[in-house]
């Protein structure tokens, strides 16, 4: 990967180590005490299908060099968006007044980083050619109208991206990476009189284009948007206030990302503005749970081989038996809290800088079968698919929205609700998990992640849940 | 670990100190581009290019947190053959790389298919007359200002009340930016802003627990952003307040949103108008041009040419020239809010909104904010939103909210972790008041909105 990625972005420019040492050397020293160069290269193709056709398609490049400069738990940030030693001297410049004028330093040799690769670092723009994408959209249209007559609108699109990256750094990190992303979208409106709903599936990864284009793929998509908007055609008024609410398996999993995940992201807790902060150890979950953050799983939108800062990604245990015992961490502020990287700095792109994000969080099986779990619930809400969510960190407040969900009254399944956000308090909302299911799964790859204004991929899943206490927003 | 007294070294002149110079490299780059569609079969293409540069500062108990130095170009190009279409972007404005952008976008418009609604804007709508809105102030602000500005600001914060124990940090930015559009009718138009903000994060604690709450301002001209004392005083005032928020239970009560959010529901509202959920049918307008949406007392204008607001221009983002209208008038839907290919998939004109609506302006009411509780009596205030609970489709709405309780016409305590609940068409036209307080920072400026009633639901 580190040679793919030198070739990428260093060889067009004819930079070699020397000039990237160079580079460091100017960066670190005085109160500098750590630099880095972020190297980027990114392609993305995307193709839309509306109304029958194939109306557009898009190609852009983005390629350039980010220059930090750190004094402690200062950061002085520059890019370019080219590659060459006159913009990464002067975006060195900018990156460095950080620090008051003093002298150079040196940085240590650089050495590269080892990491198995996570996913094959071949073009998915170049898999398959336009025409196949083209006919592929179109024959998922054709598809998702014949499901239902009700079905009058379709919108397909997929989109492909490959990207190398390089991180240099002062503390002797040289790292590359090589990333594809795919990703296929349907989203359908149903008419029935003068109802009209809307339903949506799609998934992707870091994974081969034929694996996401292959039959099964794609209809299955396309037969889970169709039926989520004609359930929603049925839907009934959701019900208002605080009861016990099931979540599906799977996406679902949006609940931990926002109640749990962002909380544990460590500038939250370097600040101390984070309301799990000083919480280390103490239960904040019942024994039943396991939140992990993974990005060392093959293939999946939230995994890296290496974080954006070079560090190998790695599985953190978050919560353990109901336990805080992991935090996510940058090298900044890890730096600052005295502990290591945990392979969760991430940044957009070379125009961004580096925060602790998430990659894919999830939370580990138990015991129950959903069925059981279901039939436990005497009244409640069953909420199988989401749209997203959304978390105040200080105060802990987290919402999440139903897109699909449905009554539960004396632990049978009702009719559908309509969708509804979920609202709750993240440090204490596992305290609240009574049953976990035995059914695992991770979302299909559809997730990103906004922290900042930057938005990352991420993946998310949970088994079947029960929670003993949710405030549903209902108007009922 | 910290650091003290870091002195900035860069910075000293104006960030883009020869804006016409960069502005004819600008149109130079559009005309490449537009001539080696030309030669490359295009029938018809349009480009736009843009350049800016930004310095921020951030400073967060006193200390620095982050400097920024952020210089962006880019250009993205449409071309047409054959009523295909087919786009490409790059940051790289070099005459290779632009040529390159241009062979990827027509290769990819010989495999789209023919869309009948596709192409330019009609040439006939082209702005003829391009006005100066009076966008461009530079200054010679330098990022040692910033970091100056920004610690008066959270200081400011930080002193206004001893609950302020700790902060996210201030920040202070200056931003130029500098723009082309350009087609193969041969129009070409320029546009240029300057732009200064500043914001503040602070946090507030006592035995209750922490809260979180800023303030912010946004101008084109330094000298026009407000005082220091100000935006570190309203954000410590908002975090404060907000300490002791609780729950309540659910019933239906009014809900008054303050201008925090009243914008978001008119930014629903032109949403639903616009002609992308319009002809996709996704939206809860359909077929409503010239029904009531509102009340009758309720105007809502687009003023695009007004001097002073970073989003006035005389042309659209195809071209076409802008004008003032109604898009509710005496609470009917006017018009919708359409660019070329929305109005000609709905058969109709567009209405010079391709890139969104330009300074709409919700015509204010005459009483005040305290003057509408008095008149809600008892029920909700929301001062801030969560979430992504609103269907344009259907009209529901359901959102994470927080804000006050009102007994007796007065707020009574802070509230957090309820939902708020109900359709937008309903909302609308269960609009009970409009306060004097409009929000004339942002580009769809609304003032208080008093809602008849809503689900409210919590713990």
């Amino acid at each position: 990967m580190l040679d793919i990625a030198t070739r990428s972005l260093l060889e067009p420019a004819g930079l070699g180590q020397g000039d990237l040492e160079t580079v460091l050397n100017r960066l670190v020293g005085g109160a500098v005490d750590l630099g880095d160069l972020y190297f980027q290269n990114r392609q993305s193709e995307g193709w839309v299908l509306e109304d029958g056709i194939v109306k557009s398609g898009n190609f852009s490049i983005d390629r350039g060099v980010g220059v930090r400069a750190m004094a402690g738990t200062g950061t002085g940030f520059a890019y370019a968006d080219s590659i060459d030693m006159p913009a990464l001297l002067q975006a060195a410049g900018n990156a460095r007044s950080i620090a008051r004028s003093g002298k150079s330093g040196s940085a240590a040799v650089v050495r590269p980083v080892e990491a198995p690769a996570l996913y094959a670092a071949d073009n998915p723009i170049q898999a398959a050619d336009s025409a196949t994408k083209v006919d592929l959209l179109r024959t998922i249209d054709a598809y998702a109208r014949s499901l239902d007559p009700r079905v009058t609108q379709v919108t397909v699109s997929l989109s492909c991206e490959h990207e190398s990256i390089l991180v240099v750094a002062s503390d002797g990190t040289l790292a590359g990476d090589v990333r594809p992303l795919i990703r296929l979208d349907v989203r359908v409106i149903a008419e029935q009189g003068d109802r009209r709903e809307s339903g949506n599936a799609g998934g992707g990864g870091r994974y081969a284009l034929s694996i996401l284009t292959a039959r099964e793929s794609w209809q299955g998509f396309a037969e889970e948007a169709v039926r989520q908007a004609l359930v929603n055609l049925e839907a009934v008024d959701a019900p208002a206030g605080f009861m016990k609410v099931v979540l599906g398996p799977g996406w679902p999993g949006v609940l931990l990302h926002e109640a749990i995940g962002h909380g544990l992201e460590g500038d939250f807790h370097r600040k101390g503005i984070s309301a799990f902060a000083g919480r280390m150890g103490e239960r904040v979950a019942t024994e039943h749970c396991t939140v992990v953050d993974d990005g060392t799983l093959s293939e999946r939108r939230g995994s890296l081989t290496i974080d954006d800062e070079g560090t190998p990604s790695a599985r953190n245990v978050l919560i353990e038996d109901g336990r805080l015992t992991g935090l996510m961490q940058d090298k900044l502020n890890a730096r600052a809290m005295g502990v290591k990287p945990t392979g969760n700095g991430r940044r957009e792109s070379f125009a961004h800088m580096p925060l602790p994000r998430m990659t894919n969080t999830y939370m580990m099986p138990g015991e129950h079968a959903p069925e059981e779990i279901i039939a436990s619930v005497d009244d409640g809400v069953y909420a199988v698919n989401f749209n997203g969510g959304q978390v105040d960190i200080t105060s802990g407040k987290f919402v999440f929205v139903a897109s699909e969900a449905y009554r539960i009254l004396d632990g049978k399944l009702g009719p559908a609700i309509k969708g509804a956000t979920l609202i709750g308090n993240g440090p204490d909302v596992l305290t609240r998990v009574a049953m976990v299911g035995n059914d695992l799964e991770l979302d299909s790859g559809v997730g990103v992640c906004g922290k900042e204004g930057q938005g990352v991929p991420v993946g998310v899943g949970q088994p079947t849940l029960r929670i003993d206490g949710l405030t549903v927003g209902g108007t009922q | 670990m910290t650091q003290s007294q870091s002195v900035i070294r860069s910075g000293g002149t104006a960030l883009m100190d020869d804006r016409e110079s960069e502005l004819a490299m600008l149109e130079d780059v559009a005309g490449q581009a537009l001539q080696h569609a030309r030669t490359c079969g295009a029938d018809s293409a349009e480009v736009s290019v843009s350049s800016g540069h930004a310095r921020e500062a951030t400073v967060r108990l006193g200390e620095i947190d982050v400097v920024e130095d952020a210089r962006d170009r880019g250009v993205s190009i449409t071309i047409y053959r054959d009523r295909a279409s087919g786009s490409a972007s790059t940051a790289d404005l070099s005459r290779g790389a632009l040529n390159e952008a241009v062979e990827r976008a027509v290769a990819i418009a010989r495999h789209t298919q023919a869309d009948p609604a596709g192409g330019l804007a009609d040439p006939e709508r082209m702005a003829s007359n391009i006005q100066d809105f009076d966008l461009w102030h530079p200054s010679d602000v330098e990022m040692t200002d910033l970091i100056d500005r920004a610690r008066e600001i959270e200081s400011a914060g930080l002193a206004f009340d001893p609950k302020v124990d700790n902060s996210e940090g201030a920040s202070v930015s200056v931003d130029v930016a500098v723009g082309v559009y350009a087609n193969t009718h041969g129009f070409v138009g320029s546009s240029s802003r300057t732009r200064y903000g500043q914001s503040c994060v602070l946090v507030a604690r006592d035995e209750s627990g922490m809260q979180r709450d800023y303030d912010w301002d946004d101008r084109i001209a330094f000298d026009r952003l407000a005082g220091v004392e100000d935006t570190g005083r309203r954000a410590a005032e908002r975090a404060v307040r907000r300490l002791g928020a609780r729950s309540v239970g659910a019933e239906k009560v009014p809900v008054l949103f303050s201008p925090e959010v009243s914008c978001g529901l008119i930014q629903h509202l032109v949403g639903a108008a616009s002609g992308g959920s319009l002809y996709r049918r996704a939206s809860f307008l359909l077929d409503q041009q010239g029904k009531d949406v509102f009340p009758d007392w309720v105007d809502i204008v687009e003023e695009p040419h007004r001097a002073g607001c970073p989003r006035s221009s005389s042309f659209d983002a195809e071209g076409v020239a802008t004008s003032s209208s109604p898009l509710i008038r005496e609470g009917r839907l006017d018009r919708y809010v359409l660019g070329s290919y929305s109005a000609r998939k709905l058969g109709m004109d567009t209405t010079g909104n391709a890139g969104g609506v330009r300074n709409l302006i919700f015509r204010p009411g005459s009483r005040s904010f305290g003057e509408l509780l008095a008149d809600l009596q008892r029920g909700l205030v929301v001062t801030e939103v969560m979430g992504q609970g609103v269907n344009l489709v259907t009209g529901d709405y359901s959102r994470g909210a927080s804000g006050f309780w009102v007994e007796n016409g007065e707020l009574a305590f802070p509230v957090e972790e309820i939902t708020i609940a109900g359709n937008l068409r309903e909302m609308f036209l269960g609009l009970k008041a409009a306060g004097s307080d409009i929000e004339t920072r942002r580009n769809v400026q609304v003032p208080s909105l008093l809602i008849d009633r809503m689900t409210i639901a919590g713990q």
